[in-house]
């Protein structure tokens, strides 16, 4: 096993044991990216020269025993929709092909703080809308299991990288899913923080209330470590919490005897995979027998989620994305006036799924229809709050597929939005209540991974860790290895 | 039939505060363009607005000093529009929870009725950048440039009702406008100098027969920089709208611009060209919560208003009702008038000193008279000297201008200057003999029973003493010497 295919912890160990240097690490990394990018696309932007000083300093530290943190010296990806200062950010989109912004998001502050070695942005779909990195204005991104296949979305270059040993850790942002599905799909850990736990600013937004920054890691362990990073605080981000984190590696190896796990009826009718169902119901029974106690439970305001999150979304969406007009940054198109500036750059920067929402979201906010679309859909997400704050007063964490259906082959779904979107009808609602939720792999179908996902309290993510952990110790043994 | 206008003002003022209403950009002056701006106040992709303190008390303040009433659960709402002026392609506004609603504004008319009008609301919002045209004009340049230096900087929005209380006549429209301007600026919410853009007004006019309830088609008047041009145009849609009336045709509801050389508005665009903002609740703030104890604090932080100051002024100094109008208009004038009525026996003659003379001599940029170069406590000595009949008037004014050029107490420029009236023993008999000599004829006039004749001869002799005597004993003296 390379460098490159360890976790965080286990090159922790062996970096303060002296037994390797970031360095090492580092030349890992590169040796993967060098044999497999070409096929992956993972990367929108790589700057190995950037790594490489980063590497040299954190080497400098861990010679002088002033490590920053566990993550110091780790090579990681972060999703190109996060600002770094200096190194473009591109949003997978053409309208932000060569921006380059001046300053850095707090969860990238935070993570340069901690010593991280930073690798590259990684591909995404453009402005985060979509669920299979192929609406990237530079190209899709492939499953490392199978190159034929779609590694999910839209952080679907985040998880791909993890996969693969392209970078050790990543961070994605999951606005209906963008980090649970293709974490799922690609076989690695991913994490939605509860909305408000980790900062916003610098998280380019697509959909403000939905929105939220997470890692993307090998083990539940890493996400553990990554997450104690990332989340906290933050004065320029109002939406954010004042909370104090808790120390979430003392959530791991803990039992969970005795624990109520809910399963919502819901989740488990229409639409799902035989397959998936089957690979569900093998890790009901796996937590079954670690002494959990299996509760169903009922989400009755479910089947109207997606409809929900896609009016929510994309109506904020139309307004986020009004600051790509030509003007101040980004790609501009000459044009004799200003209205024709404003349409040629809009309609040759954003592509098709970008432009379809901004025209669903100005629709839905339109004199006339606010009502009709998002007032109702308002009034849908506060009932899909309240089935899950019901739910809570039963069970501890609620488990639930992660995806209808396992992941799909490349251009099999582009085409069809509305089944696209179907993909998205296990991972929304915690997004519209704002509840954290982690995925990790349980199971594969034809070699391709699978995942469930444990829905927890709001700022609960230590029980979530907890659950999860314990869930991932009773695959291991029986898996090729994940 | 007559017809009776309903007016509405939008009157736009930008606070004084030190900071941008959304990030730490000075809220001042800037020497060059784009000198006061960030990644937030520019729109940069990912970042985030954080709420100034400030600027929600002194809206709170605003709607406090026009009874309004105080929604302390307000929000902000997203106003979107393109315009290359506004970074981020909306503006963060308030619409359907404003921070103060339903107040009302005591006007006081030149016949000295005072009159109520009704306010809707005042709300919070972020003002826009500004275009620069090149020096060829905007038709013959190629290219326009955008200064940010204004983005951002915290405005309040005062609408008055059309329904409770409206505008009715033209002087009422002058007067609400000058009221807004002066309370504005006596509660310290904003200086309101109209020629820097710190205040400025929509209006909105309608014309309906005089008594009815109804209301006719309103006509929206824009972009005007002036009070003067703001009554110009009103007085000028008045004509247009009745003459139309008159004629049978019927009013369209638009919006039109006023020609400030030509003095009369255009059509800018109708009903149907309006645009649609489709505003919805901003996300990436929270509603506000504003506790009893912060109204209550902010309340206590409110001085004394204008009118109410004007009745105690007439009621405790005994002014006149213009007097007290005049004395109370600025609130640095009302200030020094009460430091120096406290100590002072004749508030009259404080006030014409005040008025008259201070006024006078001081520059035009001093006559608010804060940290005037001639302070309370020299008005004060001055006043007591003429009290004490140690100086007249003319001697006064005298002492008035070399105080206020040296700096020196006028009691200790008399002391210094050895300034004193004439007195008969000091040499005033000598000088009426003498004119007494001059004048014959006049003297015969006297004699003969024309007491007009005697003021002249009393304006001889002062004239003769450059008035340093005292005008009463001249004319007692001159009495006993015929």
């Amino acid at each position: 096993m390379e460098l490159c295919d360890l976790d965080i912890l286990s090159l922790y160990q062996k970096l303060i044991s002296r037994e390797i240097t970031p360095l090492d690490i580092l030349d890992s990394v590169i040796k993967r990216i060098e044999e497999r990018e070409k096929d992956l696309n993972s990367f929108i932007t790589i700057d190995l020269n950037l790594a490489t000083e980063m590497a040299k300093k954190s080497l400098e530290r861990f010679e002088r025993n002033l490590t920053l943190s566990m993550l110091d010296g780790i090579p990681i990806g972060i999703k190109d929709n996060m600002a770094t200062k200096g190194l473009r950010t591109t949003c997978g989109s053409k309208i932000l092909k060569h921006y380059i912004p001046p300053y850095n998001a707090s969860v990238v502050q935070r993570i340069l703080d901690a010593g991280a070695v930073l690798i590259g942005k990684t591909n995404m779909d453009e402005f985060a809308m979509g669920s299979s990195t192929e609406n990237s204005a530079f190209g899709p991104t492939k499953n490392p299991k199978n190159l034929e296949y779609a590694p999910g979305g839209s952080s679907g270059g985040s998880a791909a990288a993890v996969a693969a040993g392209e970078v050790i850790c990543a961070i994605g942002s999951d606005t209906g899913g963008s980090i649970r599905q293709p974490a799922a799909f690609c076989g690695v850990v991913g994490m939605k923080p509860t909305y408000g736990r980790v900062s916003r600013y610098g998280l380019v937004a697509f959909a403000s209330s939905l929105d939220q920054i997470g890692p993307i890691t090998k083990t539940v362990d890493d996400c553990a470590v990554l997450l104690g990073i990332i989340a906290g605080y933050d004065p320029n981000d109002s939406t954010c919490s004042n909370l104090t984190v808790p120390d979430y590696m003392g959530f791991l190896k803990r039992s969970i005897k005795g624990k109520r796990i809910g399963i919502p009826k819901e989740y488990t009718v229409e639409g799902i995979d035989p397959k998936v169902l089957e690979i569900f119901e093998e890790a009901m029974e796996r937590l079954r027998s670690e002494g959990a106690e299996i509760k169903e439970i009922s989400l009755p305001h479910t089947p109207y989620a997606i409809a929900a999150y896609y009016i929510i979304a994309t109506a904020e969406a139309s307004s986020n994305l009004a600051r790509y007009d030509g003007v101040k940054y980004g790609l501009r198109i000459e044009n004799s006036d200003l209205l024709g500036m404003y349409e040629m750059t809009r309609s040759q920067g954003f592509g098709r799924e970008v432009k379809r929402r901004i025209m669903l979201g100005t629709y839905v906010l339109s004199s006339g229809y606010y009502d009709a679309y998002y007032l109702k859909a308002s009034k849908v997400r506060t009932l899909i709050k309240k089935d899950f704050e019901l739910a809570f007063q039963e069970v501890d964490v609620i488990l639930a597929p992660v995806s209808p259906v396992p992941t799909f082959k490349l251009g099999e779904r582009i085409k069809d939005p509305l089944s696209m979107y179907l993909v998205d009808a296990y991972t929304t609602p915690a997004n519209l209540s704002g509840l954290p939720a982690i995925s990790i792999p349980c199971g594969e179908i034809e070699g391709l991974p699978v995942g469930v996902q444990f829905i927890g309290r709001a700022f609960d993510e230590g029980e979530l860790i907890w659950v999860a952990d314990a869930f991932e110790e009773t695959l291991k043994g029986d898996s090729d290895g994940i | 039939m007559e017809f009776e206008p309903v007016i509405c003002f939008e009157v736009h003022a930008e606070l004084d505060t030190k900071s941008k209403l959304f990030c730490a950009c000075p809220n001042a002056i800037a020497e060059g363009p784009n000198k006061y701006i960030c990644p937030v106040c520019t729109g940069q992709p990912g970042v985030l607005p954080v709420l100034n303190k400030r600027a929600v008390e002194l809206c709170i303040k605003t709607g406090l000093a026009l009874n309004c009433k105080i929604n302390p659960k307000a929000r902000f709402a997203r106003k979107n529009y393109f315009y290359p002026d506004l970074p981020k392609g909306y503006q963060i506004s308030q619409y359907e929870e404003p921070l103060c609603q339903d107040g009302t504004l005591m006007v006081p008319l030149k016949d000295q009725e005072i009159v109520p009008v009704g306010i809707k609301r005042v709300h919070l919002e972020e003002d826009a950048g500004k275009l620069v045209y090149p020096s060829k004009g905007i038709e013959a340049a190629p290219y326009t440039l955008v200064d940010f230096n204004r983005a951002g900087v915290p405005l309040i929005e005062i609408v008055s009702d059309h329904e409770r209380n409206p505008i009715t006549s033209l002087e009422l429209a002058k007067a609400y406008l000058e009221n807004i301007r002066q309370l504005l600026r006596y509660i310290g919410v904003s200086q309101c100098q109209m020629e820097l853009g710190q205040m400025r007004a929509d209006v909105n006019i309608s014309l309906r027969p005089k008594g009815s309830k109804g209301f006719g088609s309103r006509v929206e008047i824009k972009n005007m920089s002036s009070f003067r041009f703001i009554l110009e145009a009103i007085s000028y849609e008045m004509k247009r709208q009745e003459e139309l009336l008159r004629q049978g045709q019927e009013i369209l509801q638009e919006t039109r611009l006023f020609d400030e050389t030509k003095k009369i508005t255009l059509p800018m665009r109708s009903k149907e060209d309006a645009p649609d903002y489709r505003y919805f609740p901003e996300p990436d703030l929270v509603p506000l919560d504003i506790s009893e104890q912060t109204i209550q604090r902010i309340k206590e932080e409110i001085p004394e208003l204008p009118w109410a100051k004007a009745q105690r002024f007439m009621d405790y100094y005994e002014l006149s009702k213009e007097e007290a109008m005049v004395i109370t208009r600025e609130k640095g004038v009302s200030d020094y008038f009460e430091t120096c009525a406290q100590k002072v026996g004749d508030k009259k003659r404080l006030y014409t000193w005040i008025t008259k003379e201070l006024f006078r001599i001081l520059p035009k940029e001093e006559i608010k008279l804060e940290g005037c170069a001639f302070p309370p406590e020299f008005m004060v000595d001055l006043i007591r000297l003429l009290e004490s009949k140690r100086l007249t008037e003319g001697l006064a004014r005298e002492v008035m201008d070399r105080s206020l050029r040296s700096g020196i107490l006028p009691g200790k420029v008399v002391e210094l200057e050895g300034i004193q009236i004439l007195y008969e023993e000091e040499g005033l008999l000598e000088v009426i003999k003498k004119v007494l000599g001059q004048n014959p004829e006049a003297v015969q006039k006297v004699k003969m029973g024309q007491i007009n004749t005697l003021n002249f001869l009393v304006g001889q002799v002062m004239k003769e003493t450059k008035g340093k005597a005292d005008p009463k004993i001249i004319k007692d003296l001159l009495v006993k010497e015929l």
